[in-house]
């Protein structure tokens, strides 16, 4: 129930500190899939597409990763974007309140490129107070006082 | 019980190599020689295909080096791969992953130095696919050989196997990957002939278009399947050295002036 309270409200501007999706997908549903649809299999519609995706080259973009990334992971008011070590990121809100420990963003870009650039650049860098990875990583180190 | 001790892809080793490279500028030369009417070929230029389509084998992607322009002091193929794959340093070089590198080979003799990329050869008998223990190294059917990394237990044996030292293993966590480039600890990698800029159509790679940009004109991509394509046309009228040839691998990346 707090899961789809969460993921409704990321969906539809619930926590001001998750920033809504950056549009809708079609006129019949909200996400790639219907909203229902998508807490249920989220993950049946990535782990099939990334085997296309690798192995055949199939690159559409209804389940690709980067997809669900461009569109859910917008910057908030001071034009930051979440990563996936903290509890406004989309999917780590469900996750971790559900206690599901994926490893995709070990490897995976877990926010848009244009971040990730810029997170690059070496101004930029020098202000970033990010934590070491293998810090983050431990769910154990995150508190989630929500 | 016969133990003989032959590795799967040294069986290749038998093959008359001479051979294998006639047939395959003779195949090249049958290709070109399927026309319809004066100057349309039933082969077309390669194009962007759709994304939703699997990639076929009627491509074979690969890559021609002229070494005669490549400058020993120059590395822009390098930084481009490294800035378009995401390739940030650790600051650490021993382990820093590696997809290309320059090579500057001297002859004693002459004094003549050789300046050369080099990077995984994307092999049509790839011998880190033959030892990977759990097929996660593969070649896909246009010849391009990756590391599928959602089943790379890391044991690094393709490594071991690759005459080329091609690839890198990741020892540390890695921050900053990009959308295109998903890679981690724990992971062997190398190139991947700019498989993203392939699927979208780009038909080059980041390594190729800063050699260009440079002006040297050393790295050349292209369809080795597409006898119309500048590589294949290239390679047919002066040839193409594949590095060890004597392994038999059928590389994709060939060399001209070694």
């Amino acid at each position: 129930m707090a899961c789809s309270v969460l993921l409704s409200g990321a969906v539809s501007g619930g926590p001001e500190d998750i920033p809504p999706p950056k549009g809708v997908y079609s006129e019949d549903t909200l996400c790639v899939e219907p909203v229902e649809v998508m807490r249920r299999q989220h993950f049946d519609y990535i782990l099939d597409h990334r085997d296309r995706t690798v192995v055949e080259g199939i690159r559409t973009k209804q389940y690709s990763l980067i997809g669900c990334i461009d569109c859910h992971i917008t910057p908030n008011a001071q034009g930051e974007y979440a990563r996936y070590s903290q509890d406004t990121h989309f999917c780590a809100s469900c996750h971790l309140f559900t206690a599901v420990n994926i490893d995709c963003f070990q490897c995976h870009a877990d926010r848009p490129e244009e971040a990730i650039r810029k997170a690059q650049e070496p101004d930029v860098k020098a202000q970033q107070s990010v934590p070491e990875l293998h810090e983050t990583l431990q769910f154990s180190t995150i508190t989630f006082d929500r | 019980m016969s133990t003989e001790p032959v590795m799967r892809y040294t069986l290749d080793i038998t093959e008359d190599i001479s051979v294998e490279r006639r047939n395959f500028t003779q195949g090249i030369a049958a290709l070109a020689g399927l026309t319809l009417a004066p100057g349309v070929f039933l082969y077309c230029a390669a194009e962007a295909k759709p994304d939703d389509q699997a990639v076929s084998s009627q491509q074979r992607w690969g890559m021609l080096v002229n070494t005669n322009n490549c400058q020993e002091d120059c590395d822009a193929c390098v930084s481009a791969c490294n800035e378009e794959n995401g390739l940030w340093s650790l600051g650490r070089p021993a382990t820093d992953a590696q997809w290309i590198r320059k090579l500057n080979v001297k002859d004693r003799q002459t004094g003549h130095v050789t300046s050369m990329p080099m990077m995984c050869q994307h092999c049509e008998h790839p011998p880190c696919v033959d030892v990977c223990p759990t097929g996660a190294s593969f070649r896909r059917v246009d010849g391009i050989v990756l590391v599928n990394k959602h089943t790379c237990i890391g044991c690094r044996y393709c490594m071991m196997a690759c005459p080329y030292k091609a690839r890198s293993f990741i020892h540390e966590p890695l921050q900053d990957q990009l959308p295109h480039s998903p890679r981690g600890k724990g992971c062997v990698e190398s190139c991947t002939l700019c498989v993203h800029k392939v699927d979208r159509g780009d038909n080059n790679t980041a390594c190729a278009e800063a050699c260009a940009k440079e002006g040297h004109q050393a790295l050349l991509f292209g369809d080795l399947n597409d006898p119309e394509s500048e590589i294949s046309k290239r390679l047919e009228q002066f040839g193409g050295t594949q590095i060890r040839a004597d392994l038999g691998l059928n590389t994709g990346v060939r060399y001209q002036g070694i």
